[in-house]
């Protein structure tokens, strides 16, 4: 029962950064929403065992991730007036019945259809064991974690590091190209 | 929804793997919401990054309700490459930044006919 009430809790928490993150008109007030709805990922990773990944989760993502967004957000200004006029016509409305749809068509999946049609609707998963409830060697620890990814994991570890190289690399390059001033380009070339 | 009123007075009301994926998917839905609705490049991609934190949940979820590790080793493997992606593309929004002096995306539009 416990449970029940800290995934509530959680649910409601994360639900609310999502929209605050959707709806706010400042950046930063976007990026606190964020904020609490990773604070929120993480508890329900713990909440699955998942402790690795919660620690990670709060030290990459809330820390290292958030804080990048943040240093951004600062650097090119938050008191900018939002342009609201829309290029796109009846672009509100089209996302609107998008997402409702998008939400009823997840809703159809997780719900169990065949059974549905059976005349006995249940959601899918709910038969599975409950969560948390793993045996020793599938909690998210840090021994399981890497003896899975050193092992059976080793080749796409190692491709991720070189994808972090690349991306360093790519970003360092980034920042040179726009070093270069405005005004040395050729006249009539933006 | 009956059986879950009809298992919660029997047994008591659990935490199942599908309450994880519901919530997952109402985030991923507000998450591609917003992507199409602002207009600043710094907002779509956290909207991105919510997104992909959501698919992270379905997986450690799913791999709890079947008891095993590789869903949690792919949420790490996707918040690896969501942090590359972070880093370039806030350095490509921050170039743009720079150049024309603007963050949203509806000024960004040589290309339309």
């Amino acid at each position: 029962m416990v449970e029940v009430i800290v995934f509530a809790i959680f649910a409601l928490a994360a639900l609310a950064g999502g929209l605050v993150m959707v709806s706010a008109r400042s950046p930063v007030y976007s990026a606190m929403g964020l904020l609490l709805a990773m604070f929120s990922m993480a508890v329900f990773y713990v909440m699955n065992g998942a402790h690795f990944v919660a620690a990670v989760q709060v030290l990459i993502y809330a820390g290292a991730v958030m804080t990048l967004f943040l240093f951004v957000i600062m650097l090119i200004g938050v008191d900018r007036a939002v342009d609201r006029t829309e290029t796109i016509p009846y672009q509100r409305p089209i996302v609107y019945v998008l997402g409702a749809g998008l939400v009823a068509l997840i809703g159809i999946a997780v719900l169990d259809v065949a059974a549905a049609f059976d005349g006995s609707l249940q959601v899918a998963w709910t038969t599975g064991r409950p969560s948390g409830n793993c045996t020793l060697d599938c909690v998210g620890t840090i021994e399981n974690i890497s003896g899975e990814l050193f092992t059976g994991w080793l080749l796409p570890f190692e491709a991720t590091v070189l994808l972090l190289t690349i991306a360093a690399v790519g970003t360092v390059a980034l920042g040179q190209f726009a070093l270069k001033p405005r005004d040395e380009a050729p006249e009539g070339v933006e | 929804m009956i059986p879950i009123l009809a298992q919660a007075a029997t047994e008591g009301l659990q935490v199942t793997a599908g309450w994880y994926m519901g919530l997952a998917a109402v985030l991923f839905a507000i998450g591609s919401a917003g992507l199409l609705l602002r207009r600043n490049a710094l907002v779509m991609f956290m909207s991105i990054e919510l997104m992909l934190n959501s698919v992270n949940l379905t997986f450690v979820a799913a791999d709890s309700g079947i008891g095993s590790l590789e869903g949690q080793i792919s949420a790490l493997f996707i918040m690896v490459v969501a942090a590359a992606e972070v880093t370039v593309g806030l350095a490509i929004i921050v170039a743009v930044f720079r150049k024309r002096a603007t963050a949203s995306v509806d000024d960004l539009a040589e290309l339309s006919g």
